[in-house]
C-alpha cells in the first residue's frame, strides 16, 4: 500500500525553486552547568535524505535530538525545520514530525491500538482505522495490535514504537537506534519499511545509531559527533575514503579514539 | 499560552481516552477508585450514627459528618486524580512522547483536570448511593449548593494537584509523596469535620486563605441552619481564581525548568 502523499512533502515550490533544508541547525549550544552537552553546533539535512547523527555515549546525539523536537530547551542557536523557524511555529511544525527513541516508552498497559488510536487523535489523522491498518501490515503488527503493550517483546515494542512514529504520516522523521532491540532479520526489514517510506512519502529523516552498517545502508549523510561537537561530515562512502578505511565502523573507532583526521564540519 | 484553536478539544479528548483506556481496561483500577471511598463514608456513616444517639446537636444536624467525609473526598480525589494521572505518564515514561506531539502544555494542563473529574465522579458516586443506602443521607440533599461545593472543592484540589505535578516535573518522582503530604497538610486547616472558628487565631488567618475552609462552613450551614451562604461560596469562587492561577503558573515554571535541565525525556522509574 502507497502511503498517502501530502503536497507539502514535495521537495520542490510551485516555481520549481529548491525549498529550504529539512533541518536547519546555526550555532546550536546547550550547556548544563560547566557541561557543554551540545557546543555550537551547525548542520543541514536536505529535504528528503537520510542523515545520520553518529558518535559514542555522551556525544550530544539524544541532546541534539530532544532540542530538535522541543523538549529541551537550548542554551543559545536557532533551528529551521521545514523552511519555519522551531521556537516560534513548534506546535505547528511538531504535526508534521515524529520521532522515536529508547528514551521514551508508550504505555505498557495499553494495547498496540489504544496506543496508537491516542496517537492518531492528537496529531489529528482523519482516518485512524486506514492508517493503523496500514502501519500494522507494514511493521508485522496485525496480530498483536489489541494485545497490551507490556506483553510483548522488546522488539516488537520497537516496532509498535516505530508505528507511533508514523502515525501521522510525518515529513521529518527522527530516530534514536531505531532498530536496537530487533534481530536482525526483522531490522532488515524494518529498514526496507524506512527506505520505501521516505521514496514513497519523500519524507526525511535524521537518526543516531550505532549501527554503521545500518547507516551505510540507509544515510545520504552523516555528522560525526564527539564532546558536543561535529567533528566531522560527509557521505558514508566519502567518509571511508578519507580515512582510508574498510568500513564506516573503522571511521568511527578512528574518530572517537583519535579524533577527525581533518574537520569537514561547518 | 496560544488561544484554543479547532485542535485543541480532540487533543484534550486523546489525552482523556487514554485515561479512560487505563481505568476501564483494568477492574482492580475501577475498584481501587471506587474502594476508599465507600470504606470512608461508612466508617463515618456508623461514628456520625453513634453521636446521632449520645448527642442533640448530631441529632439535629444529620448528615454532617456523612457529608463533610463525602465532600473532603472531592477535594482529596480532585487532587489526587490529577496528580496520580499526571504520574501515569512519568511511571510509563510516556511524557517525552506526549509532549513533542501537538498537544500544547495548556491543554495538558486542561486534560489532566478532565481525568481528574472523572476519576472523582468514578469513585464518588457509588459511596453517595451507598450513603442513601446505609445511613439514610443524601448528598443530594444539599442541592444546587453541591454543585457548588463540588465544583469549588475540585477546582482547590486540581490547583494543588498542579503543584504536585510540577513538583515531580522539575525534581523527579522523588517528590511523588507531596501529592499526598499536602493535602493531609492541609485537612486540619479548612475545618472538614469542625467549624474554623475553634482553630487558634493565628490558625484562622491560614484558613482563611483556603477555599475549602468556606465550603465546609457553607456545607454546615445547609445542613445546620438550612442557609446557603453565598457570600461563603463567593469567597471561594475569589480564591479559587488565585489558586488556580498559582497553581498553572507553577506548572508552567517548573515545565520550564524541566526543559531547561533535559528531563522531559529522562523522567521515569
Amino acid at each position: 500500500m502507497d502511503v498517502p502523499v501530502s503536497p507539502l512533502t514535495d521537495n520542490r515550490t510551485d516555481d520549481g525553486m529548491s525549498e529550504e533544508p529539512a533541518i536547519a541547525v546555526d550555532g546550536l549550544v546547550k550547556r548544563y552547568g560547566k557541561v557543554h552537552a551540545v557546543d555550537g553546533i551547525s548542520f543541514t539535512v536536505p529535504r528528503g535524505s537520510f542523515t545520520a547523527l553518529l558518535g559514542g555515549n555522551g556525544a550530544g546525539k539524544t541532546t541534539t535530538i530532544a532540542i530538535l523536537l522541543g523538549l529541551i530547551r537550548p542554551t543559545a542557536g536557532r533551528i529551521r525545520i521545514l523552511g519555519e523557524d522551531f521556537r516560534t511555529h513548534a506546535k505547528s511544525l511538531l504535526a508534521r514530525m515524529n520521532f522515536q527513541s529508547p528514551y521514551a516508552d508508550l504505555p505498557r498497559r495499553l494495547t498496540v491500538r489504544q496506543n496508537l488510536t491516542v496517537y492518531a487523535r492528537l496529531y489529528g489523522i482523519v482516518d485512524t482505522r486506514g492508517q493503523i491498518a496500514y502501519l500494522a501490515r507494514e511493521l508485522d503488527l496485525e496480530g498483536l495490535l489489541d494485545r497490551p503493550l507490556g506483553e510483548l517483546s522488546a522488539g516488537q515494542r520497537t516496532r509498535a514504537g516505530l508505528a507511533k512514529a508514523f502515525i501521522n504520516r510525518p515529513e521529518l522523521v527522527l530516530l534514536d537506534e531505531p532498530t536496537a532491540s530487533l534481530d536482525p532479520d526483522t531490522a532488515d526489514w524494518v529498514r526496507g519499511f524506512l527506505s520505501r517510506y521516505a521514496r514513497q512519502a519523500r519524507a526525511t529523516f535524521f537518526i543516531a545509531s550505532h549501527n554503521m552498517l545500518e547507516v551505510e545502508r540507509l544515510c545520504d549523510q552523516v555528522l560525526m559527533m564527539k564532546g558536543g561537537q561535529i567533528v566531522d561530515s560527509g557521505a558514508p562512502r566519502e567518509l571511508i575514503e578519507r580515512y582510508g578505511r574498510q568500513s564506516l565502523e573503522d571511521v568511527f573507532l578512528e574518530v572517537a579514539r583519535h579524533g577527525a583526521r581533518q574537520s569537514a564540519a561547518s | 499560552m496560544r488561544a484554543i484553536d479547532r485542535g485543541t478539544p480532540r487533543r484534550i479528548g486523546a489525552v482523556v481516552l487514554r485515561h479512560w483506556y487505563l481505568i476501564a481496561g483494568s477492574w482492580p483500577r475501577f475498584l481501587d477508585l471506587c474502594y476508599w471511598p465507600i470504606v470512608q463514608m461508612i466508617l463515618w456513616g456508623f461514628i456520625q450514627t453513634f453521636l446521632t444517639m449520645r448527642s442533640n446537636f448530631f441529632a439535629q444536624a444529620g448528615g454532617i459528618l456523612l457529608g463533610a467525609v463525602m465532600l473532603w473526598d472531592v477535594l482529596f480525589r480532585g487532587q489526587i486524580g490529577l496528580a496520580i494521572s499526571f504520574f501515569e505518564e512519568v511511571y510509563s515514561r510516556n511524557l517525552g512522547h506526549l509532549l513533542a506531539t501537538p498537544l500544547r502544555i495548556g491543554e495538558y494542563m486542561a486534560s489532566l483536570m478532565f481525568v481528574s473529574l472523572m476519576r472523582t465522579a468514578v469513585g464518588l458516586f457509588p459511596a453517595t448511593l451507598l450513603a442513601i443506602w446505609f445511613f439514610g443521607f443524601s448528598l443530594y440533599s444539599l442541592g444546587l449548593s453541591l454543585a457548588a461545593f463540588f465544583f469549588s472543592l475540585i477546582v482547590f484540589g486540581w490547583s494543588i494537584g498542579l503543584f504536585v505535578a510540577g513538583l515531580v516535573l522539575r525534581y523527579g518522582l522523588g517528590a511523588e509523596s507531596f501529592a499526598w503530604a499536602f493535602i493531609f497538610a492541609l485537612a486540619p486547616l479548612c475545618g472538614v469535620y469542625y467549624p474554623t472558628t475553634i482553630l487558634p487565631p493565628w490558625v484562622q488567618a491560614f484558613s482563611a486563605l483556603l477555599p475549602a475552609s468556606y465550603i465546609f462552613d457553607g456545607m454546615r450551614a445547609v445542613l445546620i441552619d438550612h442557609m446557603v451562604r453565598v457570600d461563603y461560596l463567593l469567597m471561594a469562587a475569589g480564591l479559587n481564581v488565585v489558586w488556580l492561577a498559582a497553581g498553572v503558573a507553577a506548572f508552567l515554571i517548573f515545565h520550564n525548568q524541566a526543559r531547561d535541565r533535559g528531563m522531559l525525556l529522562q523522567l521515569g522509574e
